[in-house]
């Protein structure tokens, strides 16, 4: 069937792209629109963001001025801060917890959840998931699962003592932890977080095999697709992992098995394996996704196509693969066989080479550009810098015999954060300003973003870089108080400088919050494409309509056709701008339901 | 304030320090590639009304470059890495003179065994003393690291020494300190509340202190 | 058990409840000689006048030496003491009096009657990284206050059955941290502090008033008890167990002797 101009809307019968006005609980609160779905995402995952934060504060106060009175203090129960001392036991749990919700209840479901929900569709050219209601439980149990993992610090003994890793057997033994609810609801939680993350990649995979706009092909996908693609592989293949090993751990200190006891005939590197097996593609999927929209915000910065295409969809690939034989370097230190820890020292330096491959090329794309620098733009370009110290330092911990002092001291910690904050959450500030048009229409305030931009580089590197230094000087990860330790105690100057710091890089980021909120409601409204952009998604009204397009729009041409000859005096070549050379791809067959 | 690992106190200091100041300079010189490109590339090609940017897809050999270059850097760092690796982690490495000592993690004290006058481990006249590490200077020594409870790391700073003591594992770590004096002991894996206090006093001896020691400790005495 | 009857007038035994007023008096204890100086809280509960028991504990054969602790790594315990501090397994007295032992009416009690528990807590005290008290009792649901007077991190580890085990931690001097009540009855709780492997301390939690615990001379008297048949415990940590019986008619003073036999 041919369509014609005078079509009206109700003449393609797309199940999901033309809804009766639904009730605020159908639309907002049990939504299947996977762009609803995607904010609501967004904003519990912005809240457990900001828990994790205020976890961190703590930590910093005790490492920072372990001999003071916390402010506030007075406000927490006496089993967690006594005359406004933190205890050792709520300390280690601080550090606990604030592994527990920054990775798997802040930047998980930030990257995973919210972007994938949101953006796949749209990039693709699909009106909506493939299992839309399935995609609905996905949030819900993800939700459901932050909740339990809240309520351990609401239950006698509180939240779990054995640090976002449960080394066991001190998490399978609570007379040795001093904790008993608390693990138990920390492994139900992990649980149904798990059962959350692979309903909705199975969705993310499902839908971009199935569901591409005609013409569409697979090295079409920008690369943000591409990277959200093979991160629901990774969470479909790793989630199960963490969740059999959480089982475990959940029988070990309800049932009285003993996996994990060696007292007992069990192994304590048992769980350390089954867990760096799910922790370490866990790793990439914190980060990929990040690459994938930092691709997409630097080739439209620089006005450029990305720069070797097909080599960064395969060094996501390799990423990937790599990130699957690479979990023994958590266990360097660990007694595990030291030839074992040879093997995995290479795979582990290896996966330097993808990584380098994606930085160049994110150098080659801006070179010769004409960059812009919008706010997407210059957080994309500070993620480039700082995982490049993230990456790099990674290297000092491969290695194995540079390892053995670094293992398990500050150092790793800094490593961690130039990744996960550095990387994954400067890509995250690109990511939100970028999309927020697309949203909620409105735009971000261009200038309180760029304040909050250089704010948070200026402090983040002040907090983060020192540890570096006090890593080498010696300083052990997650203990109480160092300057019970005479080696430690002349770096404590520094480690106060880091707690200024780190108060500091806290502070700012309500800027950010502030921005987003209050553009919500004051932002300017934003054009139907605000950054001359290439990709489907900006076809679209903002904030674009339930089940997306009336009509799915045919894709001529890759994602980053910037300054490309034919596109005349723009710089930009949407995907689905028709030229008069390009010709109609095959539709491809409608699946069932659309 | 120290901005370096501190100071060198064992065999293994050297060729570790030196693997640190290897890969220093190689991601320092990546580092400052990316980073000056970075500023440079910023600055350079901002953005100006009437310029377009100069279209291209990329560069094959430009990507067989980048990715060689770091992929032969890798493999070469591996290689010379696994070499002293094995020096100090395989049980092969572990020199048979070794003097060996036992020591046994527990929430949140180290116990360690000595030999005794009859430098013999397991025999009657072995002693345990708490969170006192004493070792002979330039002797190699074996570990022998066993734990009660629940997982904890030997770590003494100077002499770029770590390896975790596992419940239901023996595991033997060696090393020879080069320097006497006094130190620390702490343990680098959380091992419960008590994680930061779990903290011993090493001594590094001459022999004949050493054997001083012993005998006052065989004793009876305590200091 | 071989009883001999006093008539005595069952008075209430009011101990003092040691906080920070004797600590100091508490720290320097020289063994083999020392003696719990805190006493443990009085069941003072029961204010009827009753029945009493009493009695003196004693061993057989020679007391094992109590092992002398390594303090050398604890500098501010260490400088608690004159002489090597030992731990407290067996405390003797003269004449081969046994302290310490944990006695207690193990039944008897008529299941239903209830007992309001003080509202004064009982408090152990860590000072010279050793308990103080090392064997006292608390009634189920009065409050159990933990105090530290060294200046060093203690953590409480509460081993239990019947009751929720705890761990908590006193990273500094002066800190007093009060725990929710014990729930049920158990003989004992055992309380250790896992940076400093030597301390150790036993706890009978009791529904009643009826306990004591044996002071240096071995002495110890439960009294306000109501006419009834009484099996009485006694609780040793290394000796074991004895128990015995008693009949009380009305306020007259049972005597209950015990002896140990040492090993």
């Amino acid at each position: 069937m041919t369509s014609v101009a005078h079509a009206q809307p109700h003449a393609h019968g797309g199940g999901d792209a033309h809804h009766a006005p639904m009730s605020f609980w159908r639309k907002y609160i049990f939504s299947t629109d996977h762009k609803i779905i995607g904010i609501q995402f967004l904003f519990v995952s912005l809240f457990f963001l900001l828990v994790g934060g205020i976890l961190a504060m703590q930590i910093r106060w005790q490492l920072g001025f372990p001999a003071k009175p916390m402010p506030g203090g007075g406000l927490l129960p006496e089993t967690m801060v006594s005359d406004g001392h933190i205890l050792p036991e709520y300390y280690v749990q601080l550090v606990s917890m604030h592994g527990t919700f920054m990775v798997f209840f802040a930047i998980m479901p930030l990257l995973v959840g919210v972007y994938a929900n949101f953006l796949i569709p749209l990039k693709i050219g699909a009106h909506d998931m493939a299992f839309p209601r399935i995609n609905m439980w996905s949030f819900w149990a993800a939700l459901l699962a932050g909740l339990i993992m809240t309520a351990s610090f609401f239950v006698p003994n509180g939240p779990i003592r054995s640090g976002w890793t449960n080394y066991v057997p001190l998490a399978a033994r609570p007379d040795l932890s001093g904790v008993t609810v608390g693990q138990m609801l920390w492994c139900i939680s992990i649980v149904v977080l798990g059962l959350s993350s692979v309903m909705g990649s199975l969705n993310y995979i499902t839908t971009i095999i199935n569901h591409r706009a005609p013409g569409m092909t697979w090295f079409r996908m920008p690369l943000s697709v591409w990277a959200l693609f093979i991160t629901a592989i990774l969470g479909v293949l790793a989630l199960p992992v963490l969740q059999g090993a959480a089982i475990m751990l959940l029988f070990d200190n309800v049932l009285g098995t003993h996996f994990f006891d060696p007292a007992a005939g069990g192994q304590a590197l048992l769980w350390q394996h089954l867990f760096w097996f799910f922790g370490h593609p866990e790793v990439y999927i914190l980060i990929l996704p990040a690459m994938g929209m930092v691709s997409d915000i630097i080739a439209n910065g620089s006005r450029k196509p990305i720069f070797g295409y097909h080599s960064m969809v395969f060094a996501i690939i390799g990423i990937a693969f790599l990130g699957w034989i690479v979990w023994g370097h958590h266990m360097f230190m660990s007694g595990m066989n030291p030839t074992l820890g040879s093997t995995f020292m290479v795979s582990t330096l290896l996966i330097a080479v993808p990584s380098a491959v994606k930085v160049f090329n994110w150098m080659g794309t801006m070179w010769r550009g004409n960059l812009r620098f919008h706010v997407p733009m210059m957080n994309a370009i500070g993620f480039v810098s700082m995982f490049t110290i993230g990456g790099l330092s990674g290297i000092y911990m491969a290695a194995t015999p540079v390892d053995i002092p670094l293992h398990d001291t500050q150092f790793i910690v800094a490593h961690i954060h130039y990744v996960l904050f550095g990387g994954s959450l400067f890509a995250l500030f690109a990511a939100m300003t970028y999309w927020y048009p697309k949203m909620f229409g409105k735009m971000m305030s261009e200038r309180l973003g760029k304040v909050h931009f250089w704010l948070t580089f200026v402090f983040y590197n002040m907090t983060f870089f020192p540890m570096h230094i006090i890593g080498m000087g010696g300083q052990m990860r997650r203990i109480y108080d160092p300057t019970i330790y005479n080696f430690l105690k002349p770096q404590q100057p520094l480690n106060e400088f880091i707690s200024y710091s780190a108060f500091a890089l806290f502070a700012v980021q309500f800027l950010f919050a502030f921005n987003f909120l209050w553009s919500l409601k004051f932002g300017k409204k934003a054009p139907q494409n605000p950054w001359d952009d290439n990709g489907l998604e900006w076809s679209l009204p903002n904030p674009a309509p339930h089940g997306n397009w009336e009509k799915v729009p045919n894709v001529y041409r890759g994602p980053y056709e910037f300054s490309a000859p034919e596109a005349g005096d723009k710089d930009y070549l949407p995907q689905y701008t028709k030229l008069p050379t390009d010709r109609d791809p095959v539709p491809a067959p409608v699946p069932a339901g659309h | 304030m120290r901005w370096w690992l501190p100071d060198a106190g064992s065999t293994f200091a050297g060729p570790i320090d030196g693997l640190f100041t290897a890969i220093l300079i190689i991601t320092g010189i990546a580092l400052v590639l990316v980073e000056v490109g970075l500023v440079t590339f910023v600055i350079r090609y901002r953005g100006r009304p009437g310029r377009k940017a100069f279209y291209t897809h990329g560069s094959t050999r430009a990507e067989v470059i980048w990715t060689a270059i770091p992929a032969v850097t890798m493999v070469a760092l591996g290689l010379i890495s696994n070499h002293y690796w094995v020096l100090i982690k395989d049980k092969k490495s572990v020199p048979p003179n070794a003097y060996r000592l036992g020591v046994h993690a527990k929430q949140f004290e180290w116990q360690v065994t000595y030999p005794g006058p009859d430098e013999k481990l397991g025999t009657s006249d072995d002693f345990t003393v708490r969170n006192q590490l004493h070792v002979i200077v330039n002797q190699p020594t074996a570990v022998e690291l066993t734990s009660e409870d629940v997982i904890h790391s030997f770590f003494v700073p100077e002499w770029r020494l770590k390896q975790d003591a596992v419940p239901g594992m023996q595991i033997t770590a060696w090393f020879e300190a080069t320097k006497t004096g006094e130190f620390e002991l702490g343990c680098a894996e959380l091992c419960g509340m008590g994680h930061y206090r779990m903290r011993a006093r090493v001594f590094v001896h001459t022999p004949d202190e050493y054997k001083a020691w012993v005998a006052q400790q065989a004793a009876g005495g305590t200091e | 058990m071989k009883g001999r009857i006093f008539s005595v007038v069952g008075s209430m035994l009011l101990l003092t409840v040691c906080s920070k007023g004797n600590q100091s008096s508490a720290a320097p204890a020289a063994p083999p000689t020392a003696a719990p100086t805190n006493e443990p809280a009085a069941p003072a509960a029961s204010s009827a006048a009753g029945g009493t028991i009493s009695g003196k504990i004693k061993f057989t054969g020679t007391a094992p030496k109590n092992p002398t602790i390594d303090m050398s790594e604890e500098a501010a315990c260490k400088s608690k003491y004159t002489t090597t501090p030992t731990e407290e397994n067996v405390v003797a007295g003269p004449a081969n009096a046994l302290a310490n032992v944990f006695v207690y009416v193990k039944s008897g009690v008529p299941a239903g009657q209830k007992f309001t528990p003080p509202t004064t807590p009982v408090v152990i005290n860590q000072s010279g990284c050793r308990y103080h008290p090392h064997v006292f009792g608390i009634m189920v649901g009065q409050p159990f206050e933990i105090d530290n007077s060294d200046p060093v991190l203690h953590n409480i580890k509460a081993i239990a059955k019947a009751n929720r085990p705890f761990n908590v931690s006193q990273p500094t001097a002066g800190m007093k941290t009060t725990r929710p009540p014990f729930t049920a009855p158990e003989v004992m709780v055992n309380l250790e502090c896992n940076v400093h492997g030597w301390m150790h301390a036993y706890l009978g939690v009791r529904p009643d008033p009826f306990y004591a615990v044996s002071k240096e001379d071995g002495s110890f008297t439960i009294s306000g008890l109501p006419p009834g048949t009484y099996t009485i415990e006694a609780w040793h940590e290394k000796f074991g167990t004895q128990t015995a019986t008693v009949t009380i008619a009305g306020t007259e003073t049972k005597t209950a002797n015990f002896t140990f036999a040492a090993h």
